[in-house]
């Protein structure tokens, strides 16, 4: 019987022949933690008597949730973090390196093929480069941190198949936004998604990051795309040669198949309070926003960047609005340096935060006030997600995101088109 | 461990995501967990820890614990003394870390049929919850034993000490 990329991920992990359904003890690839989580997994290893880690180098911790440290209880959880790190000689990305999922991929602990857990939801993010990558607890990041081990049961695989040139300043994100509606919050629970398709196919990695960032928003155990030249390419340009990987068999059975056509895609928002409550542009626009934020693991990447710069050049950010900016890592920062993004941003009166989650962790940054409106990039819209339980946060692409921005509403990026 | 309660109902709806368990602000602001459980279900019931017993449930619908991967949302809920989570389905990692910390999660078709404030009793042995209030009884998706196992020891970091080893070493 044929194998979909995940049980045969977990088949060579597990060292064992198995199939959705099953429960396996995989060996782990790597494993990450960030500051968000780090005390409890750092207790966690204590009381579980943790002496070493069972191989340094396929560790990596990352301070980014809250970074700078903006409150004395994190200033000591930071402490913790840096102590255990050196101790036990793993891995460590200090304050201003970047998002824990952009470093993880940048450091090269990402393969095609690999099996990655970390204490992080959206962990699922590295499927995009044909790994097998979810989040788990703080508790088992310490367990696998002692054992290299974990559990797991071998998910079923809902294949997402993507058809169609996607429409000019139509994006990635309107893609997987699309597509979270229409599956729902709950609808790919325990699952793993397979997203393929000549426009996924088409996607540079970096949009197909933006799509397996949001597999967990439908409940997915991990979004995950085969691997093919785009890929190897992608690795090769940030200095790690691979040419491994898994691709799914024709006879792979899925749990079920779904097809979109996003030739005719609008532009998508995200509304209040759920990630699966989306709709079209037009049906949103003109609603005030008083923050835009663009960053995130979500889309917070060199791409992202310059399809905001596009819209923001020679244009300034409409007044009693604040944009602001994080790149998802240094050498995204520098990069748009090099480019000239960062010029064009501080232009326009964006506020430019040093890499990290910002405001997406909730914690610093820009939080909002009761009443306030964010339209954003990242991955959540829930409640109090931001700040206040009565502020509002829209999900949008960074082109929709920066056109709100100079407009002060949330605005169809396409206003926007520039000739030629 | 095999028979919870009597507990009163707690009952929530669908998709009760960890930020409406514990917002980021707070598991991001506060590490004392005392003072962590003070805000817990603020967002959705702002009175919910003080009125909270030791001994009660949680009951909801579909999706229960979605969104983020913080084990701060199952900790908050067993520092409160809930005795279980009872609901129509969860998110994995919800699951998986209430497990590992020692709270029961019970898979519940019927969970919608409890109403607030009833009183209940789960037997994990015999795989039903007994709703004592409207004097009826619902079955219960058992737990893989492999799972069971850790929850017999209060968690994954009472098993170690228990055993000295993890589950699968
Ligand atoms: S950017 Fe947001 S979603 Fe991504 S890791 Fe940071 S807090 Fe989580």
């Amino acid at each position: 019987m044929g194998k979909t990329v995940s049980e045969k991920i977990l088949s060579r992990a597990s060292g064992k022949d198995v199939y959705a359904g099953d429960i396996v003890v995989a060996e782990i690839d790597a494993v990450m933690m960030h500051d968000g989580m780090a005390k409890l997994v750092i207790d966690a290893f204590n009381e579980m008597n943790g002496r070493r880690v069972w191989d340094p180098s396929r560790v990596l911790i990352v301070i980014d949730h809250v970074a700078p440290s903006a409150y004395e209880a994190f200033s000591k959880v930071h402490k913790l973090m840096r102590e255990f790190a050196f101790k036990h000689n793993v891995k460590f990305r200090e304050v201003g390196s970047g998002i824990c999922h952009q470093l993880m991929i940048e450091s090269g602990l990402v393969s095609p093929g690999s099996l990655i857990v970390a204490s992080d939801s959206h962990t699922c993010t590295y499927g995009a480069l044909g790994a097998f990558s979810t989040g788990i607890g703080s508790t088992e990041t310490a367990a696998v941190l002692i054992s290299g081990k974990l559990w797991f049961k071998v998910p079923e695989t809902i294949r997402v198949i993507v058809d169609g040139k996607l429409p000019l300043m139509v994006y990635p994100k309107d893609v997987i936004l699309n597509i979270v509606g229409r599956v729902g919050a709950d609808g790919a629970t325990y699952k793993a998604i397979e997203f393929t398709g000549s426009t996924v196919k088409s996607m540079d990695v970096e949009g197909r990051l933006t799509l397996t960032n949001m597999a967990v928003e439908m409940g997915a155990k991990t979004g995950i795309i085969e691997p093919d030249e785009k890929t190897y390419a992608f690795l090769g340009s940030i200095g790690h040669k691979a040419d491994s990987g898994f691709r799914s068999d024709e006879d792979a059975e899925y749990s079920e198949t779904l097809k979109f056509d996003v030739s005719d895609l609008e532009p998508q928002v995200a509304c209040p309070h759920r990630v699966d409550n989306v709709k079209p542009i037009s049906e949103v626009e003109g609603k005030e926003v008083d923050q835009v934020f663009i960053g995130s693991c979500t889309n917070g990447r060199i791409y992202d960047l310059r399809v905001a710069a596009e819209i923001l050049k020679g244009r300034h950010v409409k007044r009693g609005v604040r944009a602001i900016i994080v790149p998802a890592s240094r050498r995204v920062y520098r990069q748009a340096l090099m480019e000239g993004l960062i010029q064009i941003f501080i232009d326009s009166g964006c506020a430019v935060c040093n890499p990290g989650c910002g405001p997406c962790a909730g914690a610093h940054q820009g939080i909002l006030a009761p009443g306030e409106v964010c339209i954003s990039t990242s991955n959540r819209n829930f409640k109090a997600r931001m700040g206040s339980p009565e502020a509002e946060i829209y999900l949008a692409s960074p082109a929709t995101a920066a056109a709100s921005a100079v407009t002060g509403e949330i605005t169809d990026p396409r206003r926007f088109m520039r000739e030629g | 461990m095999e028979m919870l309660g009597p507990g009163r109902a707690w009952k929530f709806g669908d998709d009760i995501n960890t930020d409406y368990i514990i917002a980021g602000k707070y598991k991001l602001s506060i590490t004392d967990i005392n003072e962590l459980s003070k805000h817990a279900m603020e967002t959705i019931m702002p009175d919910f820890s003080r009125r909270v017993r030791k001994g009660d449930f949680i009951v909801a619908g579909r999706n229960f614990g979605c969104g983020s991967s913080r084990e701060q949302a199952p900790l908050v809920l067993k520092h409160l003394g809930i005795s279980a989570v009872i609901a129509r389905s969860f998110a994995r990692i919800f699951y998986r870390n209430a497990i590992n910390i020692g709270l029961p999660v019970i898979e519940c078709a019927e969970s919608d049929r409890i109403m607030q404030g009833d009183v209940l009793e789960v037997d994990m042995e015999g795989g039903y919850v007994k709703n004592l209030s409207r004097k009826e009884a619902y079955k219960i998706r058992p737990l893989p034993p492999e799972l069971r196992e850790i929850l017999r020891n209060g968690g994954l970091v009472n098993y170690v000490k228990a055993h000295g080893r993890l589950p699968w070493q």
